[in-house]
């Protein structure tokens, strides 16, 4: 009790940010627990890290979470404990711990020499997020409190149960406060006393943390089997099951649907480009995929161009990558595309050996290992609806994103004078001639618009997979697929094309499994086609026979 | 008439052409193949390791060569094209002569090549880890058998970690049907039951993880410890880690051992979501030992680039490449059929600090190190086995392969004897 | 003067192009045996085995762009999937040689070749019968292909399915059966494919006489394929494939069900493009799904398109010429090929327009000679 009290106190002094600079034998304690941390058996680092979390000391948060976050290194020689922190690239500033001083600052080839890593590994990693979670428990932050109760959650014992004992009726936050109350429920749902497991296991009923669930399921079976149990426990636990298991099989439907529509708007990105390019202007565009390529290492280039802001860099990657693959659709159309029209395979053909060219370049340039892109922070993580439906935030925006740029396109489209421009060209190039369009003007810059609008697809496929000389390659024959399917020349068509084959493949998984699944959604394709010949939106009167 | 002439005149252009490459042949150099892809899919792993023979010549021929010969590399590009990679083959030893090919990466492209450096009696290198069961007369094979990756991984899993639900997750192709399938019969062997046993394939280069990862997810919420061993493959990867990271699978709850992700894989993917996750390897850049500081060094000054990272196939060159020019000096020439017999025992130091030797059955002995990812893409060791550990080409937990052994040694001589049958089969010379 | 000719100086003497290919053809079969063979390793004029089943390999190729540009060049209809067949008839060959290898497997099973044993396969799957015997399989070869190409057409002709719908879904058609082939569990060995024979109706694959045998063969298959094309192309049949490619609707006002002669020619051409590949197999020594990419059977519509369209001899050169290319700058320039490949292919479609035929035929008609071997019907504006 006495330890709580001090852990609150520490915890207040510490995280309204008051140094208490005051060297209270605490630290010192924390000074002797070093030399453990800089040797090499993982052992001698967890009694070390035990001892730190109950040495009381104020700086303890801080270090326990820099050891987790592998900011803690040590000197080869002396073995002092230093703090590294990068400042800019490859430079490191060193701070003690325990009193915040600047030592040194170095570059990374002097760090290397002088200093090493306190290596953890995950039994280690796991004692440390325990203590911390123990001591941030009173944390001002809300959402600090929730992700310890929740770690917390996961590996009970009674010293925790007791803390936690303790924090719930201060607990001022309701959701926290719940939580809270769930680890009691769980802790006395093992109790000895039937009346207070009863209580426990009816208060748990419906919960959806999977710890609940396990617990449930361990109970019932205990139960089932053992004569000596409480009458009232079984049935008590099975409808307590009950209720969970119709939740989890509805967040799970739900899931799914998430994951189909993420799955089709990945393909929507890939695919809206070559809608433009070969839907409309009737390419058919090899190096579409090259175009997405290179709007992903545009995205890559411009992280490496500012790396103090790598939040923000995709605000950059976007409009860049428009342009820098929009220019290059617009050199490709200008140098090559406009001799070939009226000759569509030909188009293929020329495409085709770009596609090879651009790839060899990209692999000149960056070399041909995966470049590494940095996922801002907004974007990793879940959204956690409840313990048994969280939905990634990079899938959610790239579904939102890849709306935007659909209706943006059909903005541009329907609503602009170039969108009209554009449409009388692919309809009746010579009428448009005749009616004062420029027509090599705007079959440059549809070509250009389909180019960067493969850019911006780009940017996003680089936050889900390799940025690689052969990123293109893996997408083409989907987005094509995509476009013939939903019916070429018509976005909506794309649209739900992308949509349809996305939905269809995620359910299809989990029954025949991820590789069977996508011959399936090939047939499907075949067999489509063979019945509407033009696809899913085909367009109709005389434009369609040309 | 003048049609004709001209038309049998470009006839013996082309057939010029063919038989250029042959005029460039000069005897006194020792010659070196390498048959790594340069383009299509495999370059991403390939073009390293190319690099890698590249700088091992440079600096033989600094140290004055082999032999008091020369050393030359020959480059050739088969392009990630399988059957490309037989008929490079067949070029760099019927038409460039060369003396020993360093070279391959995936089982397909090896077993493309098989019967052609069989037939011709060449000599081939092969520096990556792979599923086992094969030893040919004429290739070394100096990456990781099964015993040396996947069951030391499983026992640290299962000892250490504490491990008692398995998900095998791999990419649908031979190496990972393979390992996995040993590793089932080594998990059952061990007591864990059909139903801790969870078994998922993607195709190559697999990109959309949510519903697997959910499953992972699923099976691992079961209140038992679950660990999920990779053998999904290159590409496949970073897409893979990107999803467990996502959706909030730490490498505390639910930890990831992977025996195709080493330190230049990872190079490619921002790491941040995967630390703590773990790999099998023989070798990390993180070892400390001498060897390795300058190898680590001499591979920074050759590929001039202070950020390049190394990895366990590159070691994998290293050591075959040593074997092999102690090989041809104690054999006094690169003869194959000298060298070969000369490559058995032979010790070179590894950069892990030990010593590889080359065993009769073509496979090295090598120790095990496990190690977790850290944020800037390095590997943290976390265990190792006491000792070398000897490759085994056939593995014991497959009830066909327990039975045969691979010793090209006198008496048995052969790469795959039935000690049943007392028959050596599929031998092609 | 001969009144009555035989057939194949019928079909030969309309086109100049012809004489020149057969003969070359014929050329191949007498000089590349005689050089590898006869002539001592020493002279400069030796072909080394290499040599022989390069040349060998580029015929296959022939062949499958031959037949390739039945479909294309005649047809009108673009297959972004050939390689399917192509593969298909590759993996009958593949099978028969697998079960040639008998109990000499690592294993030293009877009957499962290797990957099986190791996979677990208790017995032999039923689609593996049969394949022991040489006639079974030599008739899988063209039959497999053959059915599916009558399928997949019967489907498609018959709902009217044209243009960039029927590329792309051809190109579905071959991306299903790869990435099925892939699979470990369909039983044919997943990405290794198949490998490692060892002899083919009891020749050995390895001797000089079995490797020189088998590019007879594939030269002779070559001459034949061409043959039959040609005389598809020249037939009444022809002239109606042709009046179908350039007006379909035409066609059909005049009374033909022209599903029925589209379908004919679709699977005539899959069955050739299956004996490439049965010839193909033995001679690179491996089969695997890696054939079925859709890449690959974008590369072959490229053979074509750089050899010249709708002139048969015309796609063989292209595959020859382009494989030529690829094996040549991938030893020369391993950094820089497909810089020159990719270069290369669109230098052709700007400047050569109708391939490497077109532009000779170009050259030859602004010397003067003689014009009668213009592109057979070829409208102009396509």
């Amino acid at each position: 009790m006495k330890r709580l009290l001090f852990l609150a106190f520490f915890s207040l002094v510490f995280l309204s940010g008051l140094d208490a600079a005051d060297h209270t034998n605490s630290d010192s304690l924390i000074q002797s627990s070093f030399r453990l941390l800089s040797s090499k058996s993982f052992a001698d680092k967890a009694t070390a890290i035990n001892s730190i979390a109950e040495s009381g000391s104020s700086h303890a948060v801080l270090v326990l979470s820099s050891i987790l976050e592998g900011d803690l290194y040590y000197h080869k020689k002396n073995k002092n404990m230093v703090l590294v922190t990068e400042t800019t690239p490859r430079h490191y500033e060193i701070t003690d711990p325990l009193t915040e001083e600047l030592v040194s600052t170095k570059s990374k080839k002097e760090l290397r020499k002088k200093y090493k890593k306190v290596g953890i590994n995950n039994k280690l990693r796991g004692l440390l997020n325990e203590k911390l979670a123990a001591l941030t428990i009173y944390s001002k932050d809300k959402s600090t409190r929730l992700r310890s109760t929740r770690k917390l959650l996961k590996n009970l014992n009674p010293s925790t149960v007791e803390l936690l004992r303790d924090a719930a009726p201060r607990e001022t936050d309701p959701q926290v406060k719940e939580l809270m109350q769930v680890c009691i429920a769980v802790s006395d749902a093992r109790s000895k006393d039937p009346e207070i497991q009863l209580g426990a296991i009816n208060e748990l009923a419906g919960s959806l943390y999977p710890e609940v669930r396990v617990l449930l399921e361990e109970l019932k079976t205990a139960y089932t089997d053992s004569v000596a149990a409480d009458p009232r426990l079984l049935p008590a636990v099975d409808s307590a099951l009950r209720a969970t298991s119709l939740k989890v099989s509805f967040y799970k439907q739900v899931e799914n649907i998430f994951f189909g529509l993420s799955l089709g708007s990945v393909l929507l990105l890939a695919a809206v480009g070559l809608a433009i390019t070969f839907g409309v202007m009737g390419v058919i565009n090899m190096a579409h995929g090259e175009m997405l390529m290179l709007g992903a290492y545009t995205t890559f280039v411009v992280q490496q161009l500012m790396p103090n802001s790598i939040e923000y860099s995709l605000f950059v990657a976007i409009p860049a990558a428009f342009i820098v693959t929009g220019l290059a659709g617009i050199a490709i159309e200008r140098g090559i595309i406009r001799y070939l029209y009226g000759r569509p395979l030909e188009t293929l053909l020329a495409t085709f050996g770009l596609s090879l060219v651009l790839q060899q370049l990209v692999r000149s340039i960056f070399s041909p290992l995966n470049r590494s892109v940095i996922t801002p922070q907004w974007m990793s993580g879940s959204f956690e609806f409840n313990p048994a439906l969280s939905l990634t935030y990079n899938r959610m925006y790239i579904v939102v994103f890849a709306l935007m740029v659909l209706f943006g396109l059909l903005w541009l489209l329907k609503k602009t004078s170039f969108g009209l421009q554009m449409r009388a060209v692919t309809q009746n190039r010579n009428m448009a001639k005749a009616m004062g369009i420029r027509t090599g003007w705007v079959d440059a810059l549809t070509f250009g618009l389909g180019s960067g609008i493969a850019g911006i697809g780009g940017v996003a496929l680089s936050q889900l997979t390799n940025v690689g000389p052969n990123l293109g390659q893996a997408y083409i024959v989907d987005s094509f697929m995509v476009v013939v399917f939903g019916g070429v020349g018509n976005l909506w068509g794309t649209f739900f094309g992308a949509m349809i084959l996305g939905i269809t493949n995620k359910f299809m998984e989990p029954m025949t499994g991820a590789v069977f699944a996508k011959i399936l959604v090939l047939i499907f394709i075949i067999l489509f086609i063979q019945r509407y010949p033009r696809g899913m939106f085909a367009l109709k009167g005389r434009a369609a026979e040309s | 008439m003048k049609f004709r002439n001209w038309k049998i005149q470009a006839i013996l252009v082309v057939l010029g052409m063919l038989l250029l490459p042959q005029l460039g042949y000069s005897a006194d150099k020792i010659k070196v193949g390498v048959l790594h892809s340069l383009s299509g899919t495999m370059a991403i792993s390939e073009t390293t390791l190319k690099d890698t023979v590249l700088m091992m010549v440079d600096e033989q021929n600094e140290a004055g060569g082999l032999l008091g010969r020369e050393l030359e590399a020959v480059v050739v590009d088969p392009a990630s094209d399988w059957p490309l990679f037989a008929e490079k083959m067949r070029e760099l030893i019927e038409v460039h002569k060369v003396d020993v090919v360093f070279g391959c990466w995936t089982s397909v492209s090896r077993k493309s090549v098989l019967p052609v450096v069989e037939e011709l009696n060449g000599l081939l290198f092969y520096p990556v880890q792979y599923e086992g069961e094969e030893s040919s007369k004429n290739v070394f094979y100096t990456g990781a058998a099964p015993n040396q990756q996947a069951i030391p991984a499983v026992d640290y899993l299962m000892n250490e970690v504490g491990a008692q639900r398995w998900v095998l997750a791999g990419t649908d192709y031979v190496y990972p049907r393979t390992t996995n399938k040993i590793l089932e019969a080594y998990l059952k062997q061990k007591g864990v039951a059909d139903e801790d046993i969870m078994i998922n394939y993607t195709p190559f280069g697999h990109s959309d993880w949510q519903t697997i990862v959910s499953d992972i997810k699923a099976f691992g919420s079961a209140g038992k410890k679950t660990a999920v061993v990779s053998t999904i493959n290159g590409d496949a990867n970073v897409p893979f880690y990107k999803e467990l990271g996502n959706q909030g699978l730490s490498a505390e709850d639910i930890p990831v051992v992977a025996f195709s992700v080493g330190e230049e894989e990872l190079s490619g993917i921002d790491t941040a979501p995967l630390v703590g996750h773990l790999a099998a390897w023989n070798y990390f850049m993180s070892a400390e030992s001498e060897e390795n500081d300058k190898f680590i060094e001499a591979w920074h000054t050759f590929i001039e680039d202070e950020d390049r990272v190394t990895n366990d196939p590159m070691e994998a060159t290293y050591i075959g490449f040593k074997m092999w020019a102690a090989a041809v000096e104690k054999a006094g020439t690169t003869e194959v059929d000298a060298v070969r017999p000369a490559m058995y025992g032979i010790e070179v130091p590894n950069l892990t600090g030990g010593t590889a030797v080359m065993n009769t059955n073509h496979h090295l002995s090598k120790p095990v190190l496990i190690g977790e990812i850290q944020d800037d893409g390095q590997f943290e060791i976390v265990w190792s086995t006491d000792g070398e550990v000897k490759g085994d080409a056939w593995t014991d937990w497959l009830p066909e392969s327990s039975l045969i052994v691979a010793n090209w040694t006198d008496p048995i001589n052969c790469g795959n004897f039935n000690t049943e049958t007392k028959k050596c089969s599929g031998q092609n010379y | 003067m001969l009144k009555y000719k035989p057939f194949i100086f019928r079909l030969l003497e309309t086109d100049r192009g012809s004489k020149y290919f057969v003969a070359i053809l014929l050329a191949l079969m007498v000089l590349v045996p005689v050089c590898n063979l006869a002539v001592p390793e020493s002279s400069a004029f030796h072909m080394p085995v290499y040599g022989v089943t390069l040349i060998g390999k580029y015929l296959t190729y022939a062949l499958l762009a031959i037949s390739l540009d039945l479909v294309w060049g005649y047809l009108g209809i673009l297959s972004l999937g050939h390689g399917a067949f192509f593969g298909l008839g590759g993996y009958a060959m593949g099978m028969y040689l697998m079960r040639q290898i008998g109990d000499r497997g690592v294993y030293g099973h009877p009957v499962l070749p290797d990957f099986m044993v190791f996979l677990d396969y208790k017995e032999l799957p039923w689609f593996w019968y049969g394949f022991d015997q040489f006639w079974f399989a030599a008739l899988m070869v063209v039959l497999v292909p053959g059915l599916l190409a009558f399928v997949f057409g019967w489907l498609a002709f018959r709902s009217r399915v044209t243009g960039v719908y029927l590329s792309i879904i051809t190109q579905a058609l071959t991306y299903a059966l790869m990435l099925a082939f892939f699979r470990n569990n369909f039983g044919f060995g997943g990405n290794n494919g198949l490998t490692d024979f060892k002899d083919i109706l009891g020749f050995d694959l390895r001797s000089d006489g079995t490797r020189i045998a088998l590019f007879v063969c594939s030269a002779l298959a070559v001459m034949l394929g061409y043959f039959a094309c040609r005389f598809i192309v020249q037939s009444r049949l022809g002239s109606l494939v042709m009046a179908i490619r350039d007006s379909e609707g035409r066609v059909r006002a005049l009374g033909y069900r022209d599903e029925y002669y589209k379908l004919f020619v679709f699977v005539v051409a899959a069955m050739l493009a299956g004996v490439a590949g049965a010839l193909y197999v033995p001679q690179v020594g491996i089969i695997n799904p890696g054939e079925f990419s859709p890449i690959n059977s974008i590369e072959m519509v490229i053979w074509v398109a750089m050899g010249g369209r709708g002139t048969l001899y015309g796609a063989a050169l292209g595959a020859v010429v382009v494989n030529f290319a690829k094996t040549y700058f991938t030893a020369v320039a391993p950094e820089v090929w497909l810089f020159i490949l990719g270069g290369l292919f669109v230098g052709v479609t700007l400047f050569l327009p109708r391939g490497i035929v077109g532009a000779i035929q170009k050259i030859r008609g602004m010397l003067g000679a003689s014009r009668n071997t213009g592109l057979p019907g070829m409208a102009a504006k396509k």
